[in-house]
């Protein structure tokens, strides 16, 4: 596997702030509107984007986490179970305006589950999607981000991982490639 | 990633201290799940799960079958009362012509000892006890043993006593197994004739004096005399038991630290326990009930997980 980096610390943090913005120029005063990070790995986003719109905004931002493992359309199909994650949502989203994030956006089928597991809360006025890396031309299904931090192409077989100060001790996004494959970047 | 390291639940001897913190670990998320306004998840819409009770039950069955339903599963149910088991039918016989219905899981009480793991050999679905005549009930000791993780922390190092007709309980024995594998001090109380002779090879602590029992635990279970499973008389009368072994509120007060009272339900009341304990705030017996759901939508879950598609 060879290891390349798309994104370093820097780079991330610009990305961060600039999603933030993006944010603010639709939600305005975040009155009605919450993030909600998606387990595992999206949790680490959404706490990011809060603090830099907490930043911006001068105040506090609701924010909570959601687990789709029940929800997810691939159990028993493989080999163990998959384990599920907190959810913590404690607050109503009855007409409140959701704005879902991930880290990767890849087939797709993580957000379709999400968005079944979300409804099971209530009825949210409007759902939008925010995901830091966006593989494109790689969905099995018609979902695509509202926000995007950074598209990239890749092949199936390559992966894509977003790593933390705080889980993996830096911030940075990195591709895996199996060596001799050829990537197009944007 | 982790899994079960058995394919049916027959009885918590069975289980690893993995397997238990993994199924309590699974139902803390259930637990939040079934408190969400909408109460169901789609996992195991394509599977189907036979309740077969041999034997009367009221909560276990109710708990059962929501477990089930709010994974989305497919649910028949089955008691032996007006079935063809009154016509002479082998319980093997009974059980494949339910699953020549296509089920997968069967969630089984009999009044038999041992009849779940028996019917684990003879058949194809999953099984999962719901009590085995006096010999275990898995799935009350896991509640039993996640109401006290939830209460107090963590099971590791707490002493537990079990009151009452330890001879007649498979919530007892169930009990035992799974609080001394999560690390717990195990003691039962009770009437010699209701303590069965060898328990103290189990590894746990006999008393026959209630006061002294509750001085030295953290939780006390209580359980209920199974006058159904006594056909000779264990104790002079219920009134006799009630003064000696029951626990009022006067007892539970004179204690030198506040302690926390369970019971398995049903309960008698006035007999093991009178009606302001079983409704004191240190009493945990709807908690238990609401947490048996969660931990039994658990079981299923990660037993179902193991099923071949």
């Amino acid at each position: 596997m060879e290891k390349q980096v798309i994104l370093n610390a820097t780079q991330l943090d610009l990305t961060l702030k600039r999603l933030a913005h993006e944010l603010v120029e639709t939600h305005h005063d975040f009155q009605n509107s919450v993030l909600i990070g998606l387990q595992p790995r999206g949790i680490h986003v959404a706490a990011r984007i809060k603090a830099q719109l907490e930043n911006i905004l001068g105040h506090s931002v609701q924010a909570g986490s959601l687990d789709i493992t029940f929800h997810r359309d691939d159990f028993r199909r493989r080999e163990t179970p998959l384990l599920p994650s907190v959810t913590n949502i404690d607050f109503s989203i009855e007409n409140k305006r959701i704005i879902l994030l991930d880290d990767v956006l890849f087939t797709g089928r993580t957000i379709r589950a999400g968005l079944d597991a979300l409804l099971t809360f209530g009825r949210p006025s409007q759902v939008q999607l925010l995901t830091l890396i966006d593989r494109r031309y790689s969905r099995d299904l018609p979902i695509q981000a509202d926000y995007v931090g950074k598209t990239v192409d890749t092949l199936a077989s390559e992966r894509v991982a977003v790593e933390w100060k705080e889980t993996e001790g830096a911030d940075c996004v990195l591709l895996f490639t199996k060596e001799g494959n050829e990537t197009a970047q944007r | 990633m982790k899994q079960l390291s058995v394919d049916h639940l027959t009885g918590i001897i069975d289980l690893s201290r993995q397997d238990i913190e993994l199924i309590l670990d699974t139902a803390s998320r259930f637990k939040e799940v079934i408190n969400r306004p909408i109460k169901k998840v789609p996992s195991l819409r394509d599977i189907t799960i036979a309740n077969v009770f041999f034997e009367n039950s009221t909560r276990t069955r109710l708990s059962f079958e929501l477990a089930e339903k709010r994974l989305s599963a497919d649910v028949v149910n089955f008691s032996a009362a007006g079935s063809s088991v009154k016509k002479g039918e082998t319980l093997v016989d009974t059980v494949n012509n339910i699953l020549a219905m296509k089920v997968d899981m069967v969630v089984m009480r009999h009044p038999n000892p041992g009849a779940a793991k028996f019917l684990s050999q003879k058949i194809k679905a999953r099984v999962v006890n719901a009590g085995d005549g006096t010999h275990e009930h898995p799935t009350q000791a896991l509640l039993d043993a996640f109401s006290i993780r939830e209460k107090l922390g963590s099971v590791e190092g707490k002493k537990v006593v079990i009151v009452g007709d330890i001879l007649h309980s498979r919530v007892a024995l169930s009990n035992i197994y799974c609080l001394q594998k999560l690390g717990a001090e195990v003691m039962v109380c009770g009437p010699s004739t209701l303590i069965p002779k060898y328990i103290s090879e189990l590894g746990v602590q006999v008393s026959h004096n209630l006061r002294e029992a509750l001085e030295w635990c953290d939780v006390a279970n209580m359980l209920r005399i199974q006058l159904e499973r006594q056909d000779i008389k264990f104790f002079p009368s219920l009134r006799e038991y009630a003064a000696l072994f029951g626990l009022n509120k006067e007892l539970l007060d004179s204690l030198s630290k506040e302690i926390v009272v369970m019971h398995p339900g049903p309960i008698n009341r006035g007999v093991e326990i009178t009606s302001d304990v079983a409704d004191s705030k240190q009493s945990i017996i709807l908690d238990q009930v609401e947490n048996g759901v969660a931990v039994r939508m658990a079981v299923i879950y990660l037993l179902a997980a193991k099923i071949e598609r």
